[in-house]
């Protein structure tokens, strides 16, 4: 069965659709048609291959990695390289591609939310590289914890805004970039950073995204000469699981993972987790998904050790993805994602992000499960390096001495 | 005749109506219901009351604070509703219309929440972050229970969605002002006339206008071409104020019975 979502109203079962205030209605319509043109342009798709070849370096390559299989005992662990990306992450795929199409619509400026600052830096690079002009809106716990990230924003040029209100995390760091972007609208881009937000934001990032599944499968079948096992990938938005996913997505032999932030553990209440241990569906941002709130629909505060995980909401193509039984989704705690960071770091010599850490977290579980005979792909979605202060932060200086 | 329509059509042709805004529950639920009848005393004609949410939006600082207070001082959405019910007990008259965001509302249950509206004598309800376009069900439930669903227009509505809009609009409809959120202070007042001027010619149901109303002045110029002048922001940032809840509340009635001084002078100028 072929895979057609979301339908035209961007509605992927009863999730997604365009919840927003009247003044971004127009706007986002003007976005679905010009994607739609830049979608059937082949002078556009050439122009973003191209990009993505040489200024990003894809394609990024598939490495099986030895000795983290040896220790997980069982499945070939295969890890999908995003951390190879120009900037550090996958997140650049989407950016080239909104950059491109926001010059294509005669807009001077970018605007994003980040929450791990990957995707503010991804921003921030594109608009250097367009000279365009470049704000970014994050939360002032984020820009505590990825100091790194936020100092190369800015030698990029960019303006990073401190959000202080609300938990002072990615949610409220996409809160003022809506407003932004209600007040700027005629000069302004909003560079969403993951698949949700309002239609077309989760199918054009999905798009975007969607290389490195079309990569790994290829590269896996030359490799393995079959489709692997599994996929597994965490889930923040869930731009990287759904990018990975998305060209396995017909082959029912391949299961799919999506992992989620357990934070504390999901007993605690402190996690953010809304596919695995949320509250149902609601509506935040500009979409239906499964959500994090209270009784009186209040968005819940989250945590987790990882910033780019650390958000109450998810996008909704994962949420139909979920309900249809396609992918399923579980959720790995801070110190599981800590040990599988010093695992592949000490083991493979990549220092991980915390977020993608989730994910190996998880992937060594289940090649433990899937046996000798079985293979599976990884997607490392980000490098580490943003992360260093954090981790020694965590454990009191022992990662550093060890 | 709801009570919507019965103050719009009494004020035909004579002077647009006051909608002052506050968020219920701030900066405590004790302090709602009394301001809202000093609202009542300045000469409001309809009360806007705010839902609070944690994720305002389309919020500006001002009321992006006032629902952070309202919440903090333990505001519920149920409790809203109530403070509604407790205002009708002396006030049988002056419409009343909610605003807020579609979670806490879809988490009580559409039908739930409007038939609670219907009870409590809520008129009208306006739901920022839902479009017509997603608004099937609750326009279905708010119908049944008789409550007006109010959208909004923006300078960024097309003509195509302007008809989209006034044909699922009950009670009145809201244009906001300006690109931006509330609390915003560049209005072109001249810009506002001319596309209210325009969509005037596709909707029947009286239009009021809102963001970026500040002052007793601005409301005044607005008040020349729209059915009605919503203030928010000026009011709440008096709420914001301090001091003791008598002051509060005196300090926001002299500024709301102000504004409404000036819409009735100007109320004889042609419209
Ligand atoms: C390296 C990395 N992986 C994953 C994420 C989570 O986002 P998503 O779920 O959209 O891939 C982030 C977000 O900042 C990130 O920086």
């Amino acid at each position: 069965m072929s895979y057609e979502q979301p339908d035209e109203r961007g509605h992927f079962g009863p999730y997604g659709g365009r919840f927003v205030a009247e003044t971004l209605m127009g706007p986002l319509a003007d976005l679905e048609r010009a994607y739609h043109e830049a979608r059937r342009d082949p002078a556009f798709q050439a122009e973003l291959a191209q990009d993505l070849r040489d200024y990003v370096g894809r394609p990024s390559p598939l490495y099986l990695a030895e000795r983290l299989t040896a220790q997980a005992g069982g499945a070939r662990i295969y890890l999908k390289r995003e951390d190879l990306n120009h900037t550090g992450a996958h997140k650049v795929n989407n950016t080239i591609g909104q950059a491109l199409l926001a010059r294509r619509m005669g807009k001077k400026r970018l605007i994003a939310e980040t929450g791990a600052g990957q995707h503010g830096v991804a921003t921030a690079t594109v608009a250097a590289r367009l000279g365009l002009s470049c704000v970014i809106y994050m939360g002032a716990e984020d820009i505590a914890r990825q100091a790194p990230n936020v100092r190369r924003m800015r030698l990029l040029g960019a303006e990073v805004v401190s959000v202080t209100l609300g938990s002072q995390t990615l949610k409220d760091a996409m809160n003022e970039a809506m407003r932004d972007w209600a007040t700027t609208v005629d000069e302004t881009f909003y560079v969403i950073g993951t698949v949700s937000g309002p239609h077309p934001y989760p199918a054009m990032v999905r798009d975007f995204q969607a290389v490195i599944g079309q990569e790994a499968r290829q590269q896996f079948l030359e490799r393995e000469g079959r489709l692997p096992q599994a996929l597994v990938a965490c889930v923040g938005g869930g731009s990287n699981a759904i990018g990975l996913f998305h060209a396995f997505l017909n082959d029912a032999e391949v299961a799919l993972y999506g992992v989620e932030a357990a934070g504390k553990g999901l007993a605690s209440g402190r996690h953010a987790a809304p596919l695995t241990a949320g509250s149902g569906r609601g509506v935040l941002h500009g979409a239906r998904s499964y959500l994090m709130f209270d009784e009186d629909g209040q968005i819940r505060d989250t945590h987790s050790i990882s910033a780019g995980l650390d958000y109450p909401g998810v996008g909704p193509e994962h949420a139909w993805l979920k309900d249809s039984g396609r992918a399923q989704y579980v959720a790995v705690d801070d110190d599981a994602a800590l040990a599988a960071f010093h695992a592949l770091t000490r083991l493979e010599g990549i220092l991980p992000a915390l977020e993608s850490s989730h994910a190996l977290a998880y992937a060594q579980i289940l090649a433990a499960r899937l046996g000798r005979d079985a293979a599976l792909i990884v997607n490392l979605s980000g490098r580490g390096d943003k992360d260093v202060e954090t981790v020694a932060a965590h454990e009191g200086g022992r990662a550093c001495r060890a | 005749m709801s009570r919507i329509k019965g103050t719009f059509a009494a004020l035909a042709g004579r002077r647009a109506a006051l909608i002052p805004f506050i968020t219920g529950g701030d900066p405590t639920p004790s302090a709602t219901v009394p301001l809202m009848h000093a609202l009542v005393r300045a000469g409001a004609d309809i009360i806007e009351i705010g839902m609070p949410f944690s994720d305002p939006m389309a919020d500006g600082p001002a009321i992006q604070m006032a629902h952070q207070r309202a919440l903090a001082a333990g505001t519920t959405t149920r409790m809203i509703i109530d403070l509604v019910a407790a205002f009708r007990r002396d006030d049988a008259h002056t419409p009343v219309v909610l605003m807020g965001y579609v979670n806490p509302v879809e988490t009580m249950g559409y039908g739930v929440f409007a038939m609670a509206c219907a009870k409590a004598g809520v008129d009208g309800v306006l739901l920022v972050d839902m479009p017509p376009e997603e608004a099937a069900e609750w326009r279905a439930q708010a119908q049944r229970a008789g409550v007006d669903t109010i959208f909004l227009l923006s300078p960024t509505t097309s003509m195509e969605r302007l008809a989209v809009i006034a044909a699922a609009s009950t009670g009145f409809l809201y244009y906001v002002a300006l690109k931006g959120v509330t609390g915003a202070s560049h209005l072109n007042i001249a810009e506002v006339a001319q596309r209210l001027a325009a969509m005037r010619r596709h909707v029947a149901l009286p239009v009021g206008v809102g963001f970026g109303i500040r002052d007793a002045v601005s409301a005044a110029e607005v008040g020349r071409f729209a059915d009605a002048v919503i203030v928010g922001s000026a009011i709440v940032e008096k709420i914001a104020a301090g001091g003791s809840v008598e002051t509060m509340i005196a300090g926001v009635e002299a500024f709301v019975r102000d504004v409404r001084a000036a819409l009735t002078r100007d109320g004889d100028l042609p419209r």
